[in-house]
């Protein structure tokens, strides 16, 4: 009873939510309410057993990408006539990927209908006692172990690409060493000098 | 405290509901007056650091100090700046507040005493901790001033570049631990030190985590010498700038809440949590609330230390620490813990 309550109180929540990331006027609005609808969705993974998932969903999405976003979005100069301007010229585009969208749905649910998709027939079958992270880990290390540092790599090429689009080497800047400053002895850094009355010193 | 409401002749689901409800009231309240008893402490222990009296004319020694501000700013006007965003104004202190009181969740106060005995307690505090930083950023952004907007860029960066370096010390724990569960975690402590001491720090390979760990936790919560998204000489009061009343008083509460939890954090992890500090069949009789309140405490007067001696970090050299120090260095140490319990564990 908690359970279904829970279910249909997160899946309302998330669909209102994502909604409102379209219809909200306010683009930083936008990305609370996404960040919302991120969160409800782990609830539903929560629900599912998938507790892992969830937790990664939370952090990976809300703490760290959704923040990226929101950083971006506050920094922009935002023009709200010229974003309604741009409302009909991109229309047509729109609706385009929303056909598209909704076409693959219908598709995606008669295949369901239709038997096309067996669930039962999983390639590892899980331990029931074993724990999320256990499970996921032993399959992620063992059978799909390729695929796992593949997918490492993609992510490492496009890191070592990021860096290298955004990297420019910048002249004139002062940089502080801290090592050298560490290193440094009173007796490299001062001298003890008597000037003569009338002599002054040497810088 | 679910079978108790059973008794009393309710249905499971309300008996559960009724007992979670007890179990959130019986952490945040007592948590509440800890934060209001710490704050005191705060004062109390810089002042008598810079050899000042602190807080001593309100109740005796100035125990009350704190509920007469908290009595203070629940009387004053909240004033909402005109061109702020109103209600993400408001919303901001509310999500800080709330985030430093969910993570308590998981905490363990002793053997089975905790809310949500949840696999991925640890995986959970990360998630919590990482919400902390939209109520500086949405306080700092709606308050549509200049001040504030430049703290809440400072304190988001900070609060993710120490995030990073938090997960990785917490991955040399886990892999120690074998669990992600924070009761569990305790557990494994128990004569973790040759058999004598329970605790983590005494392993020669996560003391230097341990120190890690704190360091980050000073961080994370944005304490001196880190505390520069309230640099009070550059950004006026950082984020809270044009804050007042109860929505400033509770960024502060959720402020001090954050810092007993981080407290918590480094006793539980690293210094054996509610298990006494030696394993000794008699100190088991006191119950282990009072190890873990014992150890919370040390830590919140090292806390308390550090912030009435050690100068202000530059904001630079604080990104320096963060990436090019405690990132590699606690990288190498998951390599390092993953390839001892390799050759002694697991092979």
């Amino acid at each position: 009873m908690i359970q279904l309550i829970a279910f249909y109180l997160f899946a309302t929540i998330t669909i209102a939510s994502a909604a409102m990331v379209i219809f909200a006027r306010n683009p930083v609005h936008s990305v609370m309410w996404l960040i919302l609808a991120f969160f409800n969705a782990a609830g539903l993974m929560l629900l599912a057993g998938a507790e892992f998932i969830a937790m990664l969903l939370v952090i990976v999405y809300v703490g760290a990408v959704a923040v990226l976003f929101l950083f971006v979005v506050m920094m922009l100069d935002i023009d709200f006539a010229e974003l309604r301007a741009g409302f009909v010229r991109y229309l047509p585009l729109g609706a385009l990927v929303a056909i598209i969208l909704a076409a693959e749905l219908v598709f995606a649910v008669g295949a369901w209908n239709a038997g096309g998709v067996d669930l039962a027939a999983r390639v590892a079958p899980v331990a029931e006692d074993a724990s999320n992270i256990q499970q996921i880990g032993e399959l992620l290390y063992t059978r799909y172990i390729f695929l796992f540092e593949a997918a490492g790599i993609v992510l490492l090429v496009a890191m070592i690409g990021a860096i290298a689009l955004t990297h420019r080497q910048r002249g004139g800047t002062r940089g502080q060493n801290i090592a050298a400053q560490n290193r440094r002895r009173p007796h490299e850094a001062t001298r003890l000098v008597d000037p003569g009355v009338g002599q002054g010193m040497e810088l | 405290m679910t079978e108790f409401f059973q008794n009393l002749g309710m249905s499971y689901e309300w008996a559960w509901g009724v007992a979670t409800v007890c179990g959130i009231l019986l952490i945040a309240l007592p948590l509440m007056l800890a934060v209001a008893m710490i704050i005191y402490a705060d004062r109390k222990i810089w002042a008598a650091m810079a050899l000042r009296r602190g807080p001593n004319v309100v109740g005796p020694f100035g125990l009350l100090q704190s509920f007469a501000d908290g009595l203070k700013v629940f009387l004053q006007e909240t004033i909402i700046p005109s061109s702020a965003n109103r209600g993400l104004f408001l919303i901001a202190p509310i999500i800080t507040f709330t985030v430093a009181l969910m993570a308590w969740a998981v905490i363990p106060f002793n053997s089975g005493a905790v809310l949500a005995d949840i696999n991925v307690g640890l995986l959970y505090i990360l998630a919590v901790s990482s919400l902390g930083v939209y109520g500086v950023i949405l306080s700092g952004w709606s308050s549509n001033s200049k001040y504030p907007f430049f703290s809440a860029m400072r304190a988001s960066a900070q609060m993710i570049s120490y995030e990073v370096s938090i997960g990785f010390i917490l991955i040399g724990v886990v892999l120690f631990a074998d669990s992600f569960n924070l009761n569990e975690i305790v557990r494994v402590q128990q004569g973790h030190g040759l058999g004598i001491v329970n605790a983590f720090g005494f392993n020669l390979l996560l003391f230097p985590l341990a120190v890690l760990f704190f360091i980050s936790s000073l961080a994370e919560t944005a304490r001196t010498p880190f505390d520069l998204t309230e640099a009070e000489s550059e950004l006026v009061a950082g984020y809270q700038t044009e804050y007042s009343s109860m929505s400033f008083a509770l960024f502060w509460l959720g402020e001090y809440a954050n810092v007993l939890l981080m407290c918590t954090l480094n006793a539980v992890l690293f210094w054996g949590g509610w298990l006494p500090p030696i394993d000794w069949a008699p100190l088991y009789a006191v119950p282990g609330i009072i190890w873990l309140f014992a150890k919370i405490l040390f830590f919140f007067f090292a806390f308390s230390w550090v912030k009435a001696t050690v100068p202000r970090y530059r904001y630079d050299q604080l990104m320096r620490l963060g990436w090019k120090v405690f990132l590699p260095i606690s990288l190498i140490w998951v390599f390092l813990v993953s390839g001892y319990l390799m050759l002694t564990r697991y092979s």
